[in-house]
């Protein structure tokens, strides 16, 4: 994991490696430090390649800001902001699976048998989880379609089927989150122009209590959920 | 890849400050606009918009694409202004990630990838007339960069501009270069590291 930091520094990593990386940068300081330092070298580079843009870009930026807020600074206590955060996030957990205890349909549980891989060619890891004989499909609706995270305890893989998925607003990304206890872990990241028939998620899926979708800033690194939740969905079994 | 070619026997490096004077000023800027002044964001972007276009054209290529992506990204800057931290890096840096990241993004998407082929010649014309505008300062770290590159392993280098400047991976890199799949991300990292210390940035 280490030797990634160079190459994380020049986004030279795909969606996959750079979600499993961040997870790593959560932990390990040094690697933080490091990416840190790298980043800063590797931004040099554009002092070769300075070119001056067209008048006509400096009078669309600016016309444009004054359209949109900037966002709200992270607060000091980082913990308890975290810890709101999370609270909220498992309160809609627990709303998504009360609402399956009421039969009202947000949240399911089923052994997944008829498996059906709908895209052709796809990983064929995605298709071990699709195709593995515990492979349970918990779903969930963002927007107004119905997204499935296809879960293998066996296999400790999750992957994500949201064919039908809206593009994420423009400039921004799903990011893709699974719950460990308290403590939210990225799984995956969907840019606005990825397949999303069925992606292969990171982590832990075994001991996951629930996964959750948030839209974040397309190219920002995050560590922690958005408050822009868009669908969640608990793990609990029927 | 001519822009990155290392000045042959230039001035050798004499330890010149490595943080830029106006390094503090562009953090102050980017502070001011996390606070919503539209005049400090203007003057944030008249100092770093050739960085930015800059860096959209050389990944891009295409020149009204690049102008849409700088275009995201100041917008984007804006809007995060506040989630740059002064301790983790300088606001040009960070500011650069940005543009960076919506740079490659744009140039793995497919459709993206037939148009840059399309108006690769046009605009590779243009760009060798190296046309900045930024004065002395940026020809001057400009230099320094370029010197900073060629110390760096032919091998280092290429790879840390395909993966920069090219937007490719560096699974993709190994593969160009033909090394073993798995030995370009520590190219890539041994050659930013050279750099990194060469340019007195620290660890």
């Amino acid at each position: 994991m280490h030797g990634l930091s160079g190459a994380y520094a020049v986004d030279a990593l795909d969606d996959l490696e750079r979600a499993r990386f961040e997870r790593h940068l959560t932990e390990c300081p040094e690697c933080r430090a490091e990416v840190e330092s790298l980043t800063e070298a590797a931004s040099l580079l554009s002092d070769t390649t300075s070119f001056e843009p067209p008048a006509s870009l400096r009078e669309s930026v600016l016309a444009s800001i004054e359209t949109v807020r900037p966002l709200p600074p992270v607060v000091a206590d980082l913990t308890a902001r975290a810890d709101r955060r999370r609270r909220r996030f498992q309160g809609l957990v627990a709303a998504a699976a009360a609402v399956t205890v009421l039969g009202a349909g947000a949240a399911v549980w089923q052994p997944w048998q008829e498996s059906q891989p709908s895209v052709v060619g796809a990983v064929s890891a995605t298709d071990e989880v699709l195709n593995a004989p515990d492979a349970e499909r918990f779903e969930m609706k963002v927007g107004k379609q119905t997204v499935s995270v296809v879960r293998s305890a066996e296999l400790n893989k999750a992957v994500l089927e949201a064919p039908e998925l809206p593009p994420a607003p423009n400039g921004h990304a799903y990011a893709v989150w699974l719950q460990h206890d308290d403590a939210m872990v990225l799984a995956g990241v969907v840019n606005a122009d990825d397949d999303t028939s069925a992606i292969l998620l990171s982590g832990d899926a075994r001991t996951a209590d629930g996964a959750g979708i948030t839209v974040e800033a397309a190219g920002e690194r995050v560590s922690t959920p958005s408050p822009t939740l868009v669908g969640s969905v608990g793990f609990e079994q029927a | 890849m001519d822009h990155v070619t290392p000045v042959p026997a230039g001035t050798p490096d004499k330890g010149v400050p490595a943080v830029p004077a106006h390094t503090a000023e562009l953090n102050g800027l980017l502070k001011q606009a996390a606070r919503g002044d539209e005049a400090a964001f203007a003057r944030l972007y008249d100092a770093t918009s050739s960085r930015v276009y800059g860096l959209a054209v050389r990944v891009v290529r295409d020149p009204a694409q690049a102008e849409e992506v700088a275009q995201e990204a100041f917008l984007e800057i804006w809007r995060t202004a506040t989630r740059f931290d002064p301790a983790k890096g300088s606001a040009t840096a960070w500011m650069l990630t940005i543009v960076h990241r919506k740079s490659v993004d744009r140039v793995r998407s497919a459709e993206a990838a037939t148009r840059r082929d399309v108006s690769y010649h046009e605009q590779n014309r243009t760009i060798d007339h190296d046309a900045t505008a930024d004065a002395a300062h940026a020809s001057l770290e400009a230099h320094r960069v370029r010197n900073a590159l060629g110390s760096l392993t032919p091998v280092q280098r290429e790879a840390i501009e395909l993966a920069y400047f090219g937007g490719y991976t560096h699974t993709e890199v190994a593969k160009l270069l033909d090394l073993p799949v798995g030995t370009a991300k520590t190219r890539i990292r041994d050659g930013l590291i050279r750099l990194r210390d060469t340019m007195g940035l620290g660890a």
